[in-house]
């Protein structure tokens, strides 16, 4: 358990987080709204479904991928 | 080879995806890096002063920062998703280049921005004036020392150092950070673009108080907006062309070619003169003495800008192309000869340990910690993907258009302040009123300048992903080029929808101006 003075300094920091946020003015949660929004297309739908990973995606370790990027630089030669 | 598959479809379409994340993501990045530092000078004059019209000020220029951020905030993001999707053989031929930096970038970001920020944003009337002020500072070193690392990353790949190739990992292993961190290519670059942030910054500055004082607004918030960004500006552009000077040195050091490109030279010459303005003529054939059909030189400015010395050998293209051996310059073809046996021996090498010959394989991989082989075959790994020369000519007429609109908008962007800081020294602004309306429309011009360097440093260096040693072809995923460009549709309908937002609610809240500034009530 944190000493009551260790919790005294996170419950501040906190609460000095959770009031900045209640008192955002109208731009603010505009700006916040798009920023969720921008997130969730950027690590949702993007990065899940457009932009895996190709080499992790497809290779289990580092020696199947150095296996796999070592003959492509060194195919059709 | 390679170029016998037809592969051009898809790493068009990969270069185009990434051209445009880069593009969008850098039309926010210059205004936080520039912004950071005016809005720190302006707290700090407040809390030296007292004057609560600087604290507005600051707070509006605040809130304006904040719009900015938080809509480019993670754009970046998106090129590294690239990297692992569609530079799948580069991001692993990287190796711990990339990660070092990046995870470095990554916790400085997260850490110093993000809370600092918070201070910046919501600790107004919470912390000392001194502790919000030191918070400010720190969010401008934080944000600029963000992009240091990232801008490393990018110089080795203008000039690859510290590192060595381990054919049985076919990675890159770093083997001295500080050679990677200190490269001259990653000093120079990081200081030329956090100055470019800082004269875009100043512009923005600039032509939002023009606005305000057209409109007859906030005219003391304007006033002295415009002087402390003019005094900046002026400062920043001299750094940024100063700068830029060095950058010319480096790139005849590193990427002579793309240096050639920029200024269209073509047949190499002693007491090369600098095309201060130029059309290029495409009818012209490119062994052409000049391929100009109208242009503006400057003699001998382009060596002595390039090594320092008006009467030094410049290369051009054709020098490069076909080889020039009285400057010691090998022909295409000659390292493509080199780059072949580079290759072929890391094919030996693959060979003899999938047969199991570890013997042959040791021998051969020792030849890749050979000063010798580095330095005649390794060097040129990445022409051994392709024969034709004409692939290792970057695009001429771009690299040259793009280099010189920068340029001239540089030094155009010097005069603006210098003009606007003496109307300000003088008490003449509000009258100035052809340059009051000039000026919001150089903000646009300063993200053009600010892109096209960009577009000097990256297509000046194609075909290369990693300088000399592994162009696009081979760095490439291979993809079918339909789902490339699928994305990339998709990219540029939701950057341009995010762009749109970001504008509008820019415009309003400069429209709404400083009446209940910053991010709390």
């Amino acid at each position: 358990m944190p000493k009551k003075s260790e919790r005294s300094v996170m419950y501040k920091v906190w609460r000095f987080y959770i009031d900045g946020f209640k008192d955002l003015s109208l731009w603010g949660r505009s700006v916040w709204i798009i920023i969720l929004i921008k997130l969730f297309i950027m690590f949702v739908i993007i990065r899940l479904f457009f932009m895996p990973d190709f080499l992790k995606k497809n290779y289990t370790t580092d020696e199947q991928r150095s296996k796999h990027v070592l003959e492509n630089l060194t195919s059709q030669l | 080879m390679i170029s016998s598959i037809d592969l051009s479809p898809l790493v068009d379409w990969s270069r185009a995806q990434f051209a445009l994340t880069a593009m969008y993501h850098w039309l926010f990045v210059p205004l936080t890096l520039g912004i950071t530092w005016i809005i720190a000078m302006m707290e700090t004059i407040y809390v030296k002063t007292g004057d609560p019209e600087w604290k507005k000020i600051t707070r509006f220029w605040m809130k304006l920062f904040g719009i900015n951020f938080a809509i480019g905030v993670a754009t970046g993001i998106i090129l590294e998703f690239e990297f692992g999707t569609n530079w799948s053989n580069y991001s692993w031929f990287v190796g711990d280049i990339f990660g070092a930096p990046l995870a470095i970038e990554g916790i400085m970001a997260f850490f110093m921005e993000s809370t600092f920020i918070a201070v910046m944003f919501f600790g107004w009337n919470k912390v000392s004036k001194k502790f919000h002020l030191a918070s400010s500072w720190l969010v401008a070193i934080g944000a600029n020392l963000s992009a240091l690392w990232i801008l490393v990353a990018n110089a080795w790949m203008q000039n690859p150092t510290g590192t060595a190739f381990n054919p049985e990992t076919a990675r890159n292993e770093m083997t001295s950070f500080w050679d990677v961190l200190f490269s001259p290519v990653a000093v120079n670059k990081f200081l030329h673009t956090i100055t470019s942030g800082m004269v875009l910054a100043s512009i923005f500055v600039i032509g939002v108080s023009a606005w305000f004082l057209l409109k007859k607004r906030e005219p003391r918030m304007a006033l002295r907006s415009i002087t402390v960004a003019s005094v900046f500006g002026l400062l920043a552009s001299v750094s940024l062309a100063l700068t830029g000077d060095g950058s010319a040195k480096q790139i005849a050091e590193v990427q002579p070619m793309k240096l050639a490109a920029m200024e269209g030279l073509y047949n190499g010459k002693n007491e090369a003169g600098l095309v201060a303005i130029g059309i290029l003529n495409g009818q012209k054939k490119r062994d052409a003495d000049d391929i100009f059909a109208v242009k503006l030189e400057m003699p001998k400015l382009l060596s002595w800008i390039a090594y320092g010395d008006p009467q030094h050998f410049v290369a051009g293209i054709n020098d490069f192309t076909k080889g020039n051996a009285s400057q010691g310059i090998l022909s295409i073809p000659e390292k493509v000869e080199r780059g072949k046996v580079a290759r072929q021996t890391l094919t030996d090498f693959k060979n003899a340990k999938s047969a199991g010959n570890l013997v042959k394989a040791d021998s051969l991989k020792s030849k890749f910690y050979d000063k010798e082989f580095l330095d005649n075959n390794f060097k040129y790994f990445g022409y051994g993907f392709n024969d034709e020369v004409k692939y290792y000519v970057p695009n001429v007429p771009l690299t040259f258009y793009s280099f010189h609109i920068m340029v001239i908008l540089g030094f155009g962007f010097m005069v603006f302040f210098a003009l606007f800081l003496f109307f300000s020294a003088r008490g003449e602004l509000p009258r100035r009123k052809f340059w009051l309306r000039l000026a919001p429309w150089i903000i646009p011009l300063a993200y053009i300048a600010s892109e096209a360097g960009w577009v000097v440093a990256e297509l000046g260096r194609q075909p290369w992903t990693i300088q000399d040693l592994l162009p696009t072809v081979a760095a490439v995923t291979k993809l079918d080029s339909g789902t490339v460009m699928v994305t990339f549709i998709l990219f540029a309908v939701t950057f341009t929808v995010l762009a749109i937002a970001e504008v509008n609610i820019m415009v309003k809240a400069i429209k709404h101006g400083p009446k209940d500034e910053g991010g709390t009530k």
